[in-house]
């Protein structure tokens, strides 16, 4: 028999029986749809918080207080003993190397920040950052308005603030914040500038925030202590070099102790991925599952096919068909169903997909190509498999018996 | 003379149904020449469909060998032995036993598909088959959209696209009336005409004295050979 004609042969049956095609349409289509939407969920997410580690900056090194073991997993409180600070000259004392770009040191706290001239005297608790003047570059933020933190001696407590947007509207209105005086606790400190939008980035609204010298900030939480160092290396390859610098200079001031973890962004940024990745193939598998019980409906739909067209497949062997053929002709069925099921399934799939985009545009949800591939492909091998003994069944009928109508 | 073109030796068949065993064909011999017309009678459960299917390799005899077109043909496998159905042998069956789902043309298309024809020569071969048996006005029609003589004519043409050399009917006027049940008889004898070899299952004596041969069969054997 020719394939051609084989096909031909199977689509008849497959047209012909409207409800079993449309069952098995339906199991294989769920199940693929299923493994297509999943999928895309996971790498949405995987894509969603790579997107925001690289909204905080390029080619990052981040310094922290504290010795960790294991790079990456954050600060380590791993001995009782107190960790030594990280000081503001600690910081400055990076740029000595050659493979740092800038820096920016941060100190973070909450303050009770309200509009200085009283017309509103709402307190907001918000966040109040501590840095320098490169803490813009560092962290690929923007103005929207004024200047940002002025370059000069960082040591210099000046009574000026640059705030998000947010902030800006909650606590002058319409009024153009520029110029305008603002407390934090019992300090005041200028608006000198006004940061674009940003939103969200690691769960840590920079709309909101409130960003002073660094040293106002050490003055205002009273601490020497810096939180983070962000530095950035000049390139890419260089991220590696600045890394070992910022371990070796802070063990040098240290008195040779390494008290301080360093971390990379892209070892954060791998780490994440690989935990991300792993889900989505894990979450991936289970929804496989549901294909391989499409399979076991297959096999029961081709088992009834089977007895129904059992005059059918006596005749055919009178007609000279031989085993194989008749095997090719359950398989070939199997499989239209199966491509049928699993190009509506990729459909439903995709159109789900479009739905979550437009319910949450800020997650970038997409099916990966191997889902797209693995999903119709475990469907068609999967239908192949099950009808193997419903296939088999028909093949070794005796014509004779067959035939009859007994 | 010309080796037959069937050579039956002691030919046995036995079925158990539970632990009864029946007997339908107690050692037959048997020799039929190519172009015979011959007529199978007998009551029924006697081994009349028994011996047709041995005939039509579609049931292997218990014991004995038989010899078709001078090959020994007892031992072959499943295999072998559809390739010579759809070489050598046409079916008519009692119940027609057309596909459904396909029409007068594809159903008598059908054993060429199964041998992998090339399309354009099967549509040539399917089209005189259509005017050959009146049937091109129903060409495109489907099983239960023909009366039952139309059924057996869609079911002749179809034995007859692999142009075997040896016609089986079983009881081919057995579901029609009188009338339509001589056309199809008068169809078949032209094949016989024309050079195969035909044999009938039946049970009107009308229809059997047609035949040039009358084998009556009682109790699986062969109790009458007669011309
Ligand atoms: N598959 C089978 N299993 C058990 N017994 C069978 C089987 N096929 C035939 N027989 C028995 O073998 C005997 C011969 O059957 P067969 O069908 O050849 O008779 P027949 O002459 O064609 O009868 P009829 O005129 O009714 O068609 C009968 O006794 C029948 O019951
Ligand atoms: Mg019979």
């Amino acid at each position: 028999m020719r394939n051609a004609d084989l096909l031909q042969y199977a689509a008849r049956v497959v047209r012909g029986g409207v409800v079993r095609t449309a069952l098995v349409l339906l199991a294989m289509g769920i199940g693929v749809a299923a493994v297509v939407l999943v999928s895309a969920l996971g790498e949405g997410a995987r894509r969603y918080v790579a997107e925001q580690f690289g909204a905080l900056g390029t080619n990052l090194v981040i310094v922290l207080p504290g010795r960790s073991e294991t790079a990456g997993a954050g600060p380590a409180i791993a001995s009782g003993e107190t960790t030594r600070d990280i000081t503001l000259d600690d910081a400055l004392a990076l740029q000595r190397s050659l493979a740092v770009r800038r820096l920016a040191p941060l100190i973070v706290g909450l303050g009770a920040v309200r509009a200085a001239d009283g017309a509103d005297a709402r307190v907001r608790e918000g966040p109040v950052l501590g840095s320098t003047a490169d803490f813009l570059a560092v962290r690929n933020m923007t103005l929207a308005q004024g200047v940002f933190l002025p370059a000069g001696d960082p040591h210099h407590a000046q009574p000026i603030c640059v705030i998000g947007r947010d902030l800006a509207k909650e606590l002058f209105g319409a009024r153009n914040a520029l110029g305008l005086w603002l407390r934090i606790g019992d300090r005041r400190f200028r608006v000198i500038g006004v940061l674009g939008k940003q939103g969200t980035s690691l769960g840590f609204n920079t709309d909101e925030v409130v960003i002073v010298p660094v040293a106002a900030a050490q003055a205002l939480f009273n601490t020497e202590g810096l939180f983070r160092v962000l530095v950035e290396a000049k390139h890419r390859d260089q991220v590696p070099q600045a890394k070992a610098d910022a371990e070796a200079i802070l063990m040098q001031r240290h008195e040779g102790e390494r008290d301080v973890t360093v971390i990379t962004q892209d070892a954060v940024l791998a780490t994440f991925d690989r935990i991300l990745g792993t889900l989505t193939l894990a979450i991936g598998g289970l929804a496989a599952i549901s294909l391989a019980v499409a399979g076991i409906l297959v096999m029961n739909v081709m088992l009834i096919s089977v007895a129904q067209r059992r005059s059918e497949i006596g005749l055919l062997k009178a007609l000279g068909a031989t085993a194989a053929e008749i095997r090719h002709i359950f398989f070939s069925e199997a499989v239209l169903l199966a491509l049928g099921g699993a190009a509506a399934g990729v459909a439903v799939g995709l159109l789900g997909q479009q739905a979550l985009i437009a319910a949450f545009p800020n997650i970038p949800f997409s099916a990966p190509w191997w889902a797209l591939v693995a999903a119709p492909l475990t469907a068609v091998v999967t239908a192949v498999v099950f009808t193997v003994m419903p296939a088999r069944q028909a093949a070794k009928l005796d014509p004779v018996q067959a035939l009859s109508k007994r | 003379m010309p080796p037959p073109l069937i050579h039956l030796s002691a030919i046995t068949r036995r079925f158990t149904v539970g632990d009864e065993t029946v007997q339908a064909l107690r050692g037959l011999d048997l020799s039929i020449a190519q172009g015979e017309y011959i007529a199978i009678m007998g009551p029924s459960g006697s081994g009349k469909s028994t011996l047709l299917n041995v005939l039509g390799l579609l049931d292997q005899p218990d014991s004995g060998h038989y010899l078709l077109d001078g090959r020994d043909v007892t031992g072959l496998d499943d295999d072998a032995r559809a390739l010579a159905r759809r070489e050598k042998i046409g079916f008519v069956f009692q119940s027609f036993h057309l596909v459904p789902r396909l029409s007068a043309r594809e159903n008598i298309e059908l054993p060429m598909v199964l041998a992998g024809i090339d399309p354009a020569e099967r549509t040539a071969r399917v089209e005189v088959l259509l005017r050959d048996y009146g049937l091109t006005p129903r060409a495109d029609h489907r099983p239960n959209q023909l009366s039952g003589g139309q059924c057996q004519r869609v079911a002749i043409a179809r034995a007859m696209a692999m142009r075997p050399s040896l016609i089986l009917a079983d009881e081919p006027t057995g579901n029609l009336d009188r009338h339509t049940g001589q056309d199809v008889i008068a169809l078949l004898e032209g094949l016989q005409a024309a050079g195969a070899t035909l044999i009938i299952v039946t049970h009107d004596p009308e229809l059997g004295r047609r035949a040039h041969r009358q084998l009556h069969m009682v109790d699986g054997e062969i109790v009458q050979d007669g011309r």
